[in-house]
């Protein structure tokens, strides 16, 4: 008799796990819901990236970042999903960006984009992807277009925007130097102007009257050394320099050889110590100022850091070959965070509509290799990731981080 | 010699119907990317007119085919063209613009010529980035094309109907080609090529006939530009490097110099093969690109048309014994 009734308790509760493994299974068949590139097991999203030609030297984002997957699956996937991101070589050429995007649109069907690199390219992909409304984002440039929730609510960029660089200057030397005479050189071309818009767009009324100068050069100018003494002999003592890095590199060494000497407002672009200071001279360099808004691995400061180690541990094991000085490395990493995060937050609801819901729905998302007290937030309105910055000044052997955090409008 | 003979056109029939077929078996994404074949086709025959028939090297052609790109772009975006009507425009502008530089560069021969247009196809780039020009060009930012919609009646995609569409101005281009190439023109081109001397004897003017064949050339070539530029739905002035006039050049060898149909299979090639080298190496893709040049060049020295010309002799040799 007992026997019996342990028997039919155990076939019982044989029977009663059972159902409830297959009502757990049913529930989360019901709840998982799939866009094109999504399945139980795999996210598939796509990027290209010029591994070939004249902008190949930032090839190595799409290899970072596909290592950073590689880690993220090695530890079990997103929700339990492998992410397998197709990156293809565009070679920096917009016809062939279209060529590849179309294909991991319409033939690898990838749930997302992620970091397409390069504006041109961007330009050139831009209507499709909205117009065949696949989730375009973080893309890995800087022009404030790609924050255009209203036109194109497939696109959301990562940089901060060139605008939003432009404004923090401003709104540094309204704050610090508020009688300033400034000259500005920009590049004739939609990023120059991108900036300076931010610029005046943040001096407001003020501009008017501090705004001395300004002179512009085109790509294909040789030198920029006129420009630079006509600014000189305006008698600003403030200079925006809004350049590439070869004309960057220019700036700087005019702007001390002549004798000038201003205050140098140095803007991302040609921040870079290796490609543009060293050319220049470091010792000429010395007091410039620009913007960051995340750690710099050759800043001694952050030597440390566990964000920073945690870094260092990963590049030692899934991107060996990859270089732990250059910092197109430390950028790729934290896009491919984000990334990580938006997916996260996806949940079983991979959609492309849900994608891009939760990529517009960051709040006060913070990362370790940001710097400190920043946090990322977006909304259906507010397409700019980043929004916050911190200038730095030049030592002569590195950059220094000064003053605190400022904040930008959502531009 | 003046007409194709029955077995020929037999051939192009079935040629002409494979293409019509094509686009309902495949995907958009792969109709794509046979327009843009068949948008390199025209390219490549233009091209080869000047350099297989006339003997005349282009490293610049990419500056005509950014020439005719940019024409129907700006066409288009700030005269409200529609996308059909610029595509004579653009070729007639390509035309002009290759017959004036085909003047001066009569004096110039053989690899001399080839710097010449080199450093045309170099200055493409930097011109069409030129302030003075940014207001119609977009400046380094280009200008982003509406994709044209297929009629109603059509009933097809986007893609397939450009698809129809550039086949439709293949066939006539081709068509065209093909009588001028055949004829009194094509075999002055050549006896310019072979004997520049003794077609003078015979007669032919010679200048006159290498600027046509120039202006010509850069028509075909204006022509593919414009194409290309309304399939890929943008143009700027990174997508005309001179990276273009080299892989142009390479169509036109790899296809078959002074072949009519090498065009096509230069196209595959300069179409496909860069894929396929990405697809085997992300670290050196055009490592692979250049073995896949060097086998194809050893084991087809006349081009894939030469090659097949050879086979078929071959086999008809064979036949006869």
């Amino acid at each position: 008799m007992h026997k019996t009734l342990d028997r039919i308790t155990r076939r019982t509760a044989l029977a009663l796990a059972f159902g409830a493994a297959c009502f757990a299974q049913n529930a989360a068949a019901q709840a998982a819901k799939y866009g094109p590139g999504a399945s139980a097991t795999e996210i598939k999203l796509g990027q290209t990236m010029p591994y070939s030609g004249p902008a190949s030297a930032y090839g190595t984002i799409g290899k970072v970042e596909q290592a950073y997957f590689k880690m993220i699956n090695d530890n079990g996937g997103i929700n339990g999903r492998k992410v397998n991101l197709i990156s293809l070589d565009d070679g920096y050429s917009p016809p062939k960006a279209v060529e590849q995007v179309r294909r991991l649109v319409e033939q690898d069907e990838v749930l997302a984009l992620f970091q397409t690199l390069g504006t041109p390219s961007n330009s050139a992909i831009h209507k499709y992807v909205n117009a065949k409304k696949v989730p375009h984002l973080l893309l890995a440039t800087g022009a404030t277009k790609w924050g255009d929730p209203q036109n194109n609510p497939w696109t959301m960029g990562f940089n901060l925007s060139y605008q939003s660089e432009g404004q923090i200057y401003a709104k540094w030397l309204l704050k610090n130097k508020p009688d300033a005479k400034i000259a500005i050189l920009y590049q004739n071309d939609d990023f120059g102007k991108d900036v300076l818009k931010g610029v005046k767009d943040g001096l407001g009324a003020a501009g008017a009257k501090m705004i001395v100068k300004e002179a512009t050069y085109e790509v294909t100018d040789p030198t920029i050394d006129s420009q630079i003494l006509t600014l000189q002999s305006s008698g600003a003592d403030t200079f925006i320099d809004i350049t590439t890095p070869k004309f960057g590199a220019q700036a700087v060494r005019k702007a001390f050889d002549s004798g000038w000497k201003p205050l140098h407002l140095l803007n991302n672009v040609s921040a870079s110590i290796g490609s543009v200071l060293v050319p220049a001279g470091v010792e000429k360099a010395v007091g410039a100022i620009t913007v960051a808004y995340y750690k710099d691995q050759n800043d001694p400061q952050w030597k440390d850091d566990p964000a920073m180690l945690e870094w260092r541990a990963f590049m030692g094991r899934y991107y060996r070959e990859g270089d732990p000085k250059d910092q197109s490395n430390l950028y790729g990493y934290l896009a491919a965070q984000i990334m990580t995060q938006i997916l996260k937050q996806c949940g079983n609801d991979l959609t492309r509509e849900n994608v891009m819901r939760q990529a517009a729905n960051l709040k006060q998302f913070k990362l370790p290799l940001l710097l400190p007290g920043m946090a990322l937030s977006t909304g259906p309105t507010d397409f700019f990731p980043v929004k916050q910055a911190q200038l730095q000044k030049f030592t002569g052997t590195q950059w220094q981080l000064f003053g605190e955090l400022m904040n930008t409008d959502a531009r | 010699m003046a007409s194709l003979d029955r077995r020929k056109l037999v051939g192009v029939v079935l040629l002409v119907v494979l293409a019509c077929v094509l686009p309902f078996v495949v995907g958009n994404y792969r109709v794509f990317q046979f327009t843009l074949v068949l948008a390199y086709s025209i390219a490549l025959l233009g091209l080869n007119m000047l350099t297989g028939y006339n003997g005349q090297i282009s490293l610049g052609h990419g500056a005509f085919y950014a020439i005719g790109a940019y024409g129907a772009a700006i066409l288009m975006d700030k005269a409200g063209f529609p996308y059909w009507a610029t595509i004579p425009i653009a070729g007639a502008i390509c035309f002009v613009a290759g017959f004036l530089f085909g003047l001066p560069a009569l004096r110039l021969e053989g690899l001399y010529l080839a710097l010449a247009t080199f450093s045309l196809g170099v200055a493409m780039p930097q011109i069409l980035k030129h302030e003075a020009l940014a207001k119609w060009t977009g400046g380094s930012q280009g200008i982003v094309i509406v994709k044209p919609d297929p009629p109603a009646w059509s009933g097809l995609s986007q893609d397939q109907w450009l698809y129809f569409f550039t086949l439709a101005w293949v066939v006539v281009l081709f068509v065209f080609g093909w009588n001028l190439l055949r004829g009194r023109i094509g075999r002055a081109m050549v006896a310019i090529r072979d004997q520049p001397i003794a077609a003078q004897a015979m007669g032919v003017n010679t200048s006159l006939v290498k600027s046509l064949t120039f202006g010509v050339s850069a028509l075909y070539t204006g022509i593919a530009g414009a194409i290309g530029a309304i399939v890929i739905q943008f143009v700027a002035p990174d997508s005309f490097t001179i990276f273009l006039s080299i892989t142009l050049l390479v169509g036109v060898v790899i296809g078959g110099l002074a072949s009519i149909w090498g065009a096509f299979f230069g196209a595959v090639f300069i179409q496909f093969i860069p894929n396929i080298a990405d697809e085997i190496s992300k670290a050196a893709p055009w490592a692979i690109y250049g073995v896949v040049l060097i086998a194809f060049m050893y084991v087809m020295p006349t081009g894939v048309a030469g090659f097949l010309r050879l086979v078929r002799s071959r086999i008809a040799r064979r036949r006869g014994a």
